[in-house]
């Protein structure tokens, strides 16, 4: 395919917690001002921004107006739980048509003790204090009744731990325990990470005893919510020749960006299909980089909770068809294992501010493809892949290698 | 007093209760919701109505604890005799030992009141219960 190639020079993330006293404009500028040092380059250089977040969606140009703005144009953009990619996505693509050669991206989020998310559903209010109380009265074709708790749920949780457990009736060898110890993995994981929200390692009896949510997701199998921010600076090839040597020496090239919604399926009348687009972005990936998955030095995917790591495991090729099972139990997916996933923590452990969550796990591996990833470092890692897939659904899958510059 | 169903694909007056999904009838895809173009073969119809079976099996299922709006029930997703799917509570599901909940067990439709309104109209909803 033709086009400009794309290159990552600066890379910034803030911790993901809980920042009481920091806003989400102290946080998005704080870490695209360090991406723009990382990178040597300014503000002036920019010529064209991707802002990303789900619940501030349009804060590109109050982003700007707060760092200098050289005129750049500003892409707001949204896409669930993938909008941190979305953002990365919008310098990838003007560089890569020639439109730009040098483009800004960050995603963010303050979610804060957020709680359950819920699919598309918001919960009945309370009663509006004061005055007569509105008569109930149903009508057919108006039968306001919430759906959530009487067909189904539509909790992030009950999602995903429903899609674990598709792939449990389809697949020998998944049960309660495979999805327990996804979470004991990226835990431990964890410990090793300063940005990620919780750094504790569980033993599988704690995980599996913990709190069910929504079995077979119990609490450390669940994602928290919490604040972050990320911030990436892009740049074409041709401009990346024109750049200090320690900037060009540290460039990681994007070799594959794979974005997909998702198709018909019959399966899927009532229900998110979430491994269709995922397989199918995967595999436009690997054809796009001509990187094999067995090629991989590490992933991090998409792990809103444990059910749904194990799933992409078969998802993304990294195991056997059918085989996410054997493959967590034989430890593939840990640090020292066949193909390592979410050596971050994950989103279990790390947390996820929805709107950054894309563009860390970009920074994430850009820092282990550079040698700078500190005691989590993967050894010698060469090729990552990210993946983050958003309900509605939307997958993005971008995989990253470290060149000679 | 009428029996309201709280989703228009859940039938209620013709014959046993049961789910109506809509048929392209180009290319047989089925949907829950009348589409405006058809996500399969993206015709704009001809669409009509085709009556699912009352039976099936269990597809995947979720018991959910701690929930938004309610705990304590058991999410699932079922797979119709015939074709189709959709999603609700399995009404009779293990809420304590979960693994009594058998993935690919036979289940079947039922119906129950969830509300009443002022009138003593009721809203009828849809659930599943093992065989």
């Amino acid at each position: 395919m033709s086009g400009a190639d794309v290159y990552i020079v600066g890379v910034a993330m803030h911790p993901f917690g809980r920042f009481p006293d920091k806003t989400s404009l102290d946080m998005s500028t704080e870490m695209i001002l360090d991406a723009l040092d990382d990178a040597q380059l300014s503000m002036k250089d920019i010529q064209v921004f991707g802002c990303g977040s789900l619940f501030e969606n349009g804060s590109g140009q109050r982003i700007l107006a707060a760092l200098g703005n050289p005129g750049a144009p500003v892409y707001n953009v949204t896409n669930a739980c993938a909008t941190g990619a979305m953002a990365v996505r919008v310098p990838y693509l003007e560089i890569r048509a020639g439109i730009s050669d040098v483009g800004l991206a960050v995603g963010f989020e303050k979610m804060g003790k957020q709680g359950l998310l819920v699919a598309g559903q918001a919960a009945m209010a309370a009663g509006a204090g004061g005055g007569e109380k509105p008569r109930k009265v149903f009508e057919p074709g108006n039968v306001r009744i919430p759906s959530e708790g009487v067909l189904g749920t539509g909790t992030m949780p009950g999602v995903f731990g429903e899609i674990g457990m598709e792939y449990a009736h389809n697949n020998d060898g998944v049960g309660f325990e495979q999805f327990a110890k996804v979470a004991v993995k990226s835990h431990e994981h964890s410990v090793l990470n300063p940005y990620a929200q919780y750094r504790k390692a569980f033993t599988l009896e704690e995980v599996m005893n913990a709190e069910v949510i929504s079995w077979p997701n119990t609490l450390p199998m669940c994602g928290p919510t919490g604040d972050g921010a990320a911030a990436l600076v892009l740049v074409s090839g041709e401009k990346l020749a024109t750049l200090p040597d320690d900037v060009r020496k540290r460039a990681v090239k994007i070799t594959a960006s794979a974005l997909y919604s998702d198709p018909y399926n019959p399966d899927n009348l009532a229900s998110p299909d979430v491994n269709s687009l995922t397989r199918t972005a995967a595999d436009r990936a690997y054809e796009m980089s001509g990187v094999d998955p067995q090629d991989l030095d590490l992933v991090e995917l998409h792990d809103c909770f444990a059910t749904a790591e194990l799933v992409h495991y078969d998802n993304l090729r990294l195991c056997e068809p059918g085989m996410a099972g054997k493959f967590i139990d034989e430890r593939g997916p840990y640090r020292d294992g066949k193909i390592p996933v979410n050596v971050s923590g994950g989103l279990v452990s790390k947390g996820h501010p929805i709107g950054s969550t894309g563009a860390a796990n970009l920074v994430e591996i850009t820092m282990h493809l550079r040698g700078e990833a500190g005691d989590r470092q993967i050894e010698g890692a060469k090729v990552g892949m990210t993946h983050v897939i958003g309900l509605g659904s939307t997958c993005a899958i971008h995989i990253l290698e470290k060149t000679a510059a | 007093m009428a029996k309201l169903p709280i989703v228009d694909y859940l039938v209620l007056d013709d014959g046993e209760p049961h789910l109506q999904a809509i048929e392209c009838q180009h290319c047989g895809a089925l949907t829950l919701r009348t589409p405006i173009q058809c996500g399969a073969c993206f015709t704009r119809g001809p669409f009509a109505p085709k009556a699912l079976a009352t039976t099936g099996t269990l597809r995947a299922f979720t018991v959910v604890k701690r929930g938004a709006l309610g705990n304590g029930f058991v999410s699932a997703i079922v797979d119709f005799d015939g074709g189709g799917n959709a999603k609700a509570n399995l009404v009779d599901g293990d809420l304590e030992n979960f693994e009594n909940n058998k993935l690919g067990e036979p289940v079947r439709l039922v119906t129950y009141t969830v509300d009443t309104d002022d009138d003593g109209n009721e809203a009828v909803a849809f659930g599943f219960e093992k065989i």
